[in-house]
């Protein structure tokens, strides 16, 4: 018991001393970043589990592509369950002379089953409960659409063939398809009105919902009736499975941000390292006479273990309540993403941040502390013994598997882990590889200078090791920094500018068999030849070579969404110019008619498909087999209508079909869009320029939150720096005491230090900024396939940042040494 | 001429005890040229006494003059200044810069008044003391000796007018020591250079003209005319003796 004592007050002696100050910082920042984004997580997480049933709108739902059998309905109501319906479709409304590209949601009265709407009378104004969905001949308006639109309540729009009168702003509706991350503004209209828009026919892509509530009892018995009779294509939602996007998003934000938050804490881990160094130093000569007192190694080793406890426990704490507050600022970031008001988050962070501040203590800290039981007791009597050997690897050894085991912890994938674990390894060696280069390139400059610059440089050489750890710590929180803000725009911009000039910026869908002439007709006396109508038919892939395919059966989640949906076939003559084969031969004019495919590479792999299967279709109620005689390769960059499945033609001549096209309009043309839906009103536009402006404010705010938790990568940048600078204060002390001696004036002696901390911070700017670019270059050129342009911001915003940051931050951090009496300094160092 | 003069020089520091009492009241006055040793028991306040002269700290009562100029009418920086070029050091653990070569210890009171080529200059003094062929040594490639001669060299390079030397064959062996001792005066010789040194080697304080002992905190003057060694006093310092 006495131990704990000791331990506490040990530990309250070197707090007042100033010893643990950095120590406790880092151990703060690490805490707080992870903590941020497990509160949030959390937080949105319980929303899920909570109200998974608000967030479905019901307790379960029958979901097709196609029109629900209203027997499913009128059965479920026969024993007693209340229902409710929803279609949901991509439309462009009309308004002035603005479109814009909605969400519609047309639904039945008693929508919703579970949960409330929420309107208000103004976008983002005071909202309020309803219980009542839009009168026939009304819609309700998201803000956001609202807002872009230029409208206010009780102005008209356009969609499809009818004329309808905003009656209220959407607020909140619980189940908000895709919200988090999802892109297109909200309408609602009554179900009532949708035949009259004649938005909706076949091959319109719309999701169908019947919602369904009642008593658990009531509810199983129903499920398993439904069960037997659902067709391909129609599935079933359940709480459980309520919004898997939702869930795939939060999964995934949650990995992200938790990784991103993870840099910080290993950042703070170098800063805690470098600071319990320095508390195995000073606490050196105190063993030593402990052990000559007849302390044994082991009690010298549990005192000093207890008192890094102590106060990861405290500093872990004070952690998570700056989390929490930051955490804040995170869910304010994303709000527009998480429709509902978040519940409260629960304590499960508070423990994931006590473990990880323990586990990054205990990782950094532990090998320097536990070589204080080597310090041999004959130290008291000549200083020089016992200095303790570098045992540096055991230093390497315990942060690599801190780190590992915190990775591990986030992603819960060894392989992830691994990837990500050597990446950063190898970053980290590079970046500081390249820093000692630097070091090793300012010596010349010493030559000649004059004597504060020769001082300043002399000391980043002399402290080459801190230096380069400063350089790289640091230099890593501004190369995130300006990754998100800079290189990201330019990749971005970039991609936008690779885009074939006349690449098609409009897309057609929804054109009637009836409608293709006279659309023609309209393209061609507009001067849009290349407008090229294709016809599309819509059909289920139910099998492949007899094998019935279920998604379940693909752990692909590309491939169990390709499953689920249905696929639009097509037929042409000749394979279309950005197209290319690569398996098997296209069709002659003799095979014209036959059942054969044409299917495009990718869709080939991911689904296991080769040349020569036979895949089973569902068109309209009538089941189609056709022989796969070859694979494409796809343009998808060419922004031209493509199709995974293409058939020879006459095959599909008796299947209902919709048409497809696509163009390029000049920006001055829009007015074009709007004659276009004015003559065919049931034709849905699609703008890629609106679409990519969706994207991109999506991209901004998700981007915003991980420059936010890169703060703290910053943050624990700057504790790095600190923690150097702690370190190497004696030595800085000595040397200018020294100068002082020999008459340095503090102007002198000020501009020394300028000198050797904005050159640090010059080179940590450069790295990040050649850090920046190099990976820019390789995202740019292996993962999207652009050409990539050196940015020369990058350099000029990482030198400044740098050079000012670490300049400022250095001799603020340095001040002290300048005020002490030049001869209590020389005495000690005697 | 007075080069150093302290006048009722006190200095006290707190403790847990009270207020400790390292110097009481000394009086002292160093001729121009003259060589003067302090001696006493290591605690007898020698180096306090020696730093509160050259200004490196601040006395509690009493005053310093270096070379005429009163030092507690001087902020930190006004004494640098003064010592800036007017004041050498020998310290007895060196007190080179680790993060600099040899060249550029010795270049270093050069630069900080601004004089020219300190390169030249910095090289013809280790020259002087012999080590032309060390310049590009850092202190830790050294030995202490050649440390030693090092730090003479950086307190000679500009030329001053008083040298400080703080035992400065204390961290050296015998043979090493008088080496560097004979250094010293040679140099002295040669610059004509006021010195007060602080020793508790009889054989050092030897050299010097006179030789004060400091015992708690208050200065005696010991010197005893005719002393074991012939000492050549400069004839400008002469007539102040």
């Amino acid at each position: 018991m006495r131990i704990f004592r000791l331990s506490l007050l040990g530990l309250l002696r070197d707090w007042r001393a100033g010893e643990l100050r950095v120590l406790g910082l880092a151990l703060v920042i690490a805490v707080a970043s992870t903590t941020a984004v497990g509160f949030f997580t959390d937080r949105i997480a319980l929303l899920m589990e909570r109200q998974a049933s608000v967030l479905l709108g019901a307790d379960l739902a029958v979901v097709s592509s196609d029109p629900i059998n209203p027997g499913f309905a009128s059965n479920a109501r026969g024993l007693g369950l209340k229902t409710a319906e929803t279609g949901t479709f991509p439309s462009v409304v009309l308004a002035g002379s603005t479109t814009e590209l909605l969400e519609v949601k047309s639904v039945s009265a008693g929508y919703p089953l579970r949960g409330v709407l929420r309107v208000a009378q103004l976008p983002y104004g005071k909202e309020r409960a309803t219980r009542t969905i839009p009168a026939p001949g009304t819609v309700w308006l998201g803000p956001r659409a609202l807002t872009r639109l230029g409208l206010r309540i009780g102005d008209k729009i356009k969609l499809g063939s009818s004329v309808l009168t905003i009656a209220e702003v959407l607020a909140y509706e619980p189940d908000h398809g895709g919200d988090l991350f999802g892109i297109a503004p909200r309408l609602l209209m009554n179900l009532q009105d949708m035949p009259a828009t004649a938005l909706i026919g076949p091959g319109s892509r719309a999701t169908y919902r019947l919602l369904i509530a009642g008593p658990a009892p009531v509810l199983a018995k129903f499920r398993q009736w439904v069960d037997r009779r659902l067709e391909p294509g129609e599935r079933l939602e359940d709480v459980r499975d309520a919004r898997p996007q939702l869930r795939e998003a939060l999964d995934r934000a949650q990995k992200f941000l938790g990784l991103a938050a993870l840099v910080s804490v290993l950042l703070a881990g170098v800063a805690i390292a470098t600071a319990t160094r320095r508390y195995a130093v000073r606490h050196l000569d105190g063993t030593a006479v402990m052990r000559c007192l007849g302390a044994t190694q082991r009690y010298v080793v549990w005192l000093h273990v207890l008192q890094m406890l102590w106060l990861g426990l405290v500093a872990s704490l004070a952690g998570c309540a700056v989390g929490y507050f930051a955490q804040q600022v995170l869910v304010y970031l994303l709000s527009g993403l998480v429709a509902a008001p978040l519940p409260p988050p629960s304590g499960f962070p508070v423990v994931t941040g006590l473990l990880t501040g323990l586990v990054a203590l205990l990782g950094f800290a532990l090998p320097p502390v536990l070589r204080l039981k080597d310090v041999t007791p004959a130290r008291v009597l000549r200083r020089d013994l016992g200095q303790l050997p570098a045992r540096t690897w055991m230093v390497y050894v315990a942060a690599l598997a801190v780190a590992a085991a915190l990775m591990l912890w986030q992603t819960r994938d060894v392989r992830l882990t691994a990837y990500l674990l050597s990446a950063t390894s190898l970053t980290l060696a590079v970046l500081s590889a390249v820093a000692y280069a630097l070091v090793r390139l300012l010596r010349l400059l010493r030559a000649h200078s004059g004597v504060a610059w020769r001082l300043g440089l002399a000391g980043i050489a002399r402290r080459a090791g801190t230096s380069v750890v400063q350089m790289v710590a640091f230099g890593i929180g501004i190369m995130l920094l300006l990754l998100l803000s800079l290189v990201r725009g330019d990749l971005l911009n970039e991609w936008e500018r690779s885009l074939p000039p006349g690449a098609p910026n409009q897309f057609v869908i929804n054109v009637q068999p009836e409608q293709v002439a006279p659309l023609r007709r309209f393209f061609f006396a507009n001067g849009l030849q290349d407008a090229v109508l294709y016809p599309m038919v819509r059909g289920r892939l139910l099998a492949i070579n007899h094998r019935p395919v279920r998604a379940s059966s693909y752990s692909d989640i590309r491939a169990r969404h390709l499953i689920e949906r249905e696929f639009n076939l097509s037929w042409t003559l000749r394979p279309q110019p950005d197209n290319h084969i690569v398996a098997g031969q296209w069709w002659t004019a003799a095979q014209y008619g036959k059942p054969l495919v044409s299917i495009e590479q990718g869709l080939a792999k991911t689904l296991r498909i080769k040349l020569g299967d036979t895949l089973e279709y569902r068109i309209a109620d009538r089941d189609l087999s056709v022989r796969v005689v070859n694979l494409r390769k796809v343009e998808w960059d060419s922004f031209r209508v493509n199709f995974f499945a293409v058939t020879p033609p006459g095959l599909l001549n008796g299947y209902p079909a919709t048409y497809i096209t696509s163009f390029h309009l000049a920006a001055d043309r829009h007015g074009l869009l709007r004659r276009l839906m004015q003559r065919f009103p049931n034709i849905t536009i699609i703008d890629v320029q609106t679409v990519m402006a969706q994207v991109r404010s999506i991209m901004h705010r998700v981007n915003l939150s991980l420059e936010y938790v890169f703060l703290f990568t910053l943050l624990a940048g700057l504790t790095v720096l600190y923690a150097a600078l702690q370190a190497t204060q004696d030595e800085r002390t000595h040397e200018v005491a020294v100068m002082r001696a020999l008459g340095a004036t503090t102007r002198q002696l000020t501009l020394s230090l300028m000198v050797e901390f904005t050159a640090i911070g010059l080179v940590t700017g450069l790295l990040a900024a050649l850090g920046a670019t190099v990976s820019g270059y390789l995202v740019a050129r292996h993962l999207f396939h652009l050409n990539y342009h050196v940015d020369p911001r990058l350099w000029v915003v990482g030198l400044i940042g740098g050079g000012a940051g670490v300049g400022t931050f250095g001799v603020w951090g340095t001040r002290f040494v300048l005020a002490r009496p030049p001869l209590q300094t020389l005495r000690e160092f005697s | 001429m007075c080069m150093v003069q302290a006048q009722k020089l006190s200095k006290r520091v707190a403790s847990p005890e009270g207020t400790l009492t390292l110097l009481d009241e000394v009086d002292l006055e160093v001729a121009a040229g003259e060589a003067c040793a302090i001696v006493g028991a290591s605690g007898s306040g020698k180096s306090t006494l020696l730093g509160l002269l050259a200004g490196l700290d601040a006395p509690s009562a009493g005053r310093v003059l270096l070379d005429g100029i009163d030092l507690g009418t001087l902020d930190e920086d006004g004494r640098a200044r003064l010592r800036a070029g007017r004041v050498g050091f020998v310290f007895q653990s060196f007190q080179l810069l680790p993060s600099l070569t040899a060249l550029e210890n010795v270049m270093l009171p050069l630069e900080l008044i601004g004089r020219t080529a300190p390169g030249r200059t910095a090289r013809e003094v280790l020259a002087r003391v012999g080590l032309a062929d060390r310049l590009r040594h850092y202190p830790s490639q050294l030995s202490g000796g050649e440390q030693q001669r090092v730090a003479i060299a950086r307190a000679f390079a500009s030329g001053p007018k008083i040298l400080f030397a703080d035992e400065p064959t204390g961290n050296l062996d015998q043979v090493t020591g008088e080496r560097v001792i004979d250094l010293v005066f040679s140099l002295n010789r040669e610059h004509a250079t006021t010195i007060l040194l602080v020793t508790h080697d009889e054989a050092v304080a030897a050299h010097c003209h006179r030789r004060l002992h400091l015992a708690a905190g208050r200065l005696r003057d010991d010197s005893v005319p005719g002393a074991d060694r012939q000492v050549d006093l400069p004839e400008a310092a002469g007539e102040n003796i």
